[in-house]
């Protein structure tokens, strides 16, 4: 700047220059860092979608970490529609919808009883609600393993042995404890003089839930929502386990897949499949994730 | 206007009317606590009454007292279950831990396009079990993946073919494990870290403490809360890992990667041993318990102490 500040600063400068590189060094570590782990993350789902677009005979001569040489749609339709699991050659299409009919209602209604409950559990507290709300929780815990045999039986007696709406009953209840847990711990944040006001004002339960609790909601709905959707698309236990054949979801029917390559592996189409299996929960990460991640930590802490 | 309309139709029977407005909370919540009831408690005392019985293939009700736990600790298979668990455990939550943490301690150095990163280390948690295992049992697959590439790079001696060794397979399950889970610890942890006071860590900069003995000293020690329930949270995981397992090496090869989820699945549904099956899963439950019961405890302990200070 000026000629007789220079003298004076010129040893800050140095130690000023040292510390600018030493900044640098330790950026280039870091981004180096995370680039290196991101290629590790983003390396296998960038395997499955460049297979699913390679002839199998190249994938055979190459393997399955080259680079493509040909572009090839035919493995979409085939994993789609015709390719043959656990004997029946429909493609993944109707265990797709399986898990599609499965989990919007399954969604749907324990989200919906989840708010509910919630909204009992935190403005309208009754002596033992506390204990309730404990015992409920105990839900979230519990290994599926335990609730195998009873289910089967249950699900038997019921008549809903192997159908898609045993697998939505399951799912709904194994679901509450999650969705009362979300939903009470957002509403107990809302004022409770807000409900002691309307209730003055001549307000019910019903009105007060639907003109103040619900409105002020959408956050831990979507939340609810995306949780219960990606966990039952995702389950896999009690599908395989309640469910055969036909009426198995997805996950199901990855795994079948998977085991029945016996000779030589269709990694095109089977590509193809992992990704019609994983796309409706990555959508809904990419285009939810800030509510998605919420639910993840908020269902962990608790 | 309907409000009004409301409350003058009610006036007329109060009392009745009041009472029974009282009670809709507990109405509308009772399927709900009956279910819940159901799904805690019958079950589980069922799925235990069915593991002091003589079922086999059929839930029967003759009683063997402790038989089947008997039969199930003298089984070789079970006790390769438990010893992998224990193995799986300790370096699965270990390293989930680890991995995680660095993430988030990288993350939280002010960085460029932070959500872009985030996103990129977190999008297979949306994703099953199943499609991560079966995609990885491909990268292990010593014919197509891994070995296959470094191999036909020219290193022909080179060889990583986990899921086919027997010493070895449950490290694939604890490597793809972890890179399914890591980016949720880090987001655990970077909550954490980015609750600590900022005045604190001004503070501990301007008395010219570098990031490095900022992180170690004070904001580190400060978040060992998150550091047990993070562990805790993985080690519930773990106790449950059964998906990725089946997925991954389907307990093989051999029975070198079972897990007790795993057996409680093989016990009922394969070979008809429902009884032993049902001790299996009270075992699970019996795991879960060990470790959640005293970490609730605690956290109890813990608010208590915290109220009473406040």
């Amino acid at each position: 700047m000026a000629d007789t500040t220079l003298s004076s600063s010129r040893g800050i400068d140095l130690e000023a220059g040292a510390a600018s590189r030493k900044r640098l060094i330790s950026r280039i570590i870091i981004y180096g860092l995370l680039t290196l782990f991101a290629l590790f993350y983003i390396g296998p789902l960038f395997v499955v979608v460049v297979n699913s677009f390679r002839p199998l005979q190249e994938i055979s001569a190459n393997g399955l970490l080259s680079l493509p040489q040909s572009l090839h749609l035919s493995a979409w339709p085939q994993a789609w529609g015709e390719f043959c699991i656990g004997g029946q050659c429909a493609g993944m299409q109707r265990y797709f919808w399986n898990s599609d009919h499965d989990g919007g209602p399954g969604d749907h209604h324990s989200t919906a009883l989840g708010a509910i409950n919630g909204y009992v559990l935190s403005k309208w507290k009754f002596p033992g609600s506390e204990i309730i709300f404990g015992m409920m929780l105990l839900g979230v815990f519990m290994p599926g393993q335990i609730a195998l045999l009873p289910w089967a039986f249950l699900l038997g007696k019921l008549g809903l042995a192997n159908s898609v709406y045993g697998l939505i009953l399951v799912h709904c209840i194994q679901g509450l404890a999650f969705t009362t847990l979300f939903c009470r711990n957002y509403f107990i944040g809302i004022p409770d003089d807000l409900v002691k006001a309307a209730r003055i004002d001549g307000a019910g339960f019903w009105r007060i839930f639907y003109k103040i609790i619900l409105p002020i909601s959408p956050p831990i709905l979507i939340v609810t929502v995306i949780w219960q959707f990606t966990g039952i698309w995702n389950e896999y236990l009690f599908g395989v386990v309640l469910n055969s054949g036909a009426n198995q979801p997805i996950t199901a029917a990855l795994v079948a897949l998977s085991m029945s390559g016996t000779t030589v592996r269709s990694y095109d189409v089977m590509s193809a499949a992992v990704l019609i299996g994983a796309l409706p929960p990555l959508l809904v990460y990419f285009f939810g994730g800030k509510y998605f991640v919420r639910g993840l930590t908020q269902g962990a802490i608790k | 206007m309907s409000t009004a309309t409301y409350s003058t139709a009610v006036a007329g029977s109060t009392s009745f009317a009041e009472k029974l407005k009282k009670w809709v909370p507990i109405f509308v919540i009772a399927p709900s606590i009956l279910a819940s009831f159901i799904y805690v408690f019958v079950f589980a005392g069922w799925t235990f009454y069915i593991s002091l019985s003589d079922s086999t293939l059929l839930p029967t009700y003759g009683f063997r007292g402790l038989e089947n736990y008997i039969s199930l600790w003298n089984n070789r298979r079970w006790g390769v279950a438990y010893s992998n668990l224990f193995f799986f455990s300790f370096f699965y939550v270990f390293a989930a831990m680890a991995v995680g943490l660095l993430l988030a301690l990288l993350i939280d150095q002010k960085i460029r396009a932070e959500s872009f990163w985030r996103t990129m280390y977190m999008y297979p948690l949306a994703v099953s079990f199943i499609v991560t295992g079966t995609v990885w049992q491909w990268l292990y697959n010593p014919t197509a993946g891994i070995q296959f590439l470094v191999n036909s790079l020219g290193w022909t001696d080179f060889e990583f073919a986990l899921t086919t060794d027997r010493k070895n397979a449950i490290w694939a399950i604890i490597i793809t494990g972890v890179w399914q889970s890591a980016g949720f610890t880090m987001a655990l942890f970077l909550a954490g870290l980015r609750s600590v006071d900022g005045d604190i860590i001004k503070a501990a900069s301007i008395d010219g403490a570098s990031t490095f003995r900022i992180y170690r000293k004070v904001i580190l020690p400060s978040i060992t809360p998150i550091f047990l329930a993070v562990a805790v949270v993985q080690l519930q995981a773990a106790i449950k890992t059964f998906d990725l397992a089946v997925a991954l090496t389907n307990s093989g090869p051999g029975i070198s990667t079972t897990f007790p989820a795993t057996y409680v699945y093989d016990l009922m549904f394969q070979r008809g041993e429902i009884g032993e099956g049902a001790a299996a899963a009270m075992m699970i439950l019996a795991a879960l318990a060990v470790v959640l019961v005293p970490y609730s405890l605690y956290l109890t302990w813990r608010r208590r102490k915290e109220s009473g200070r406040g």
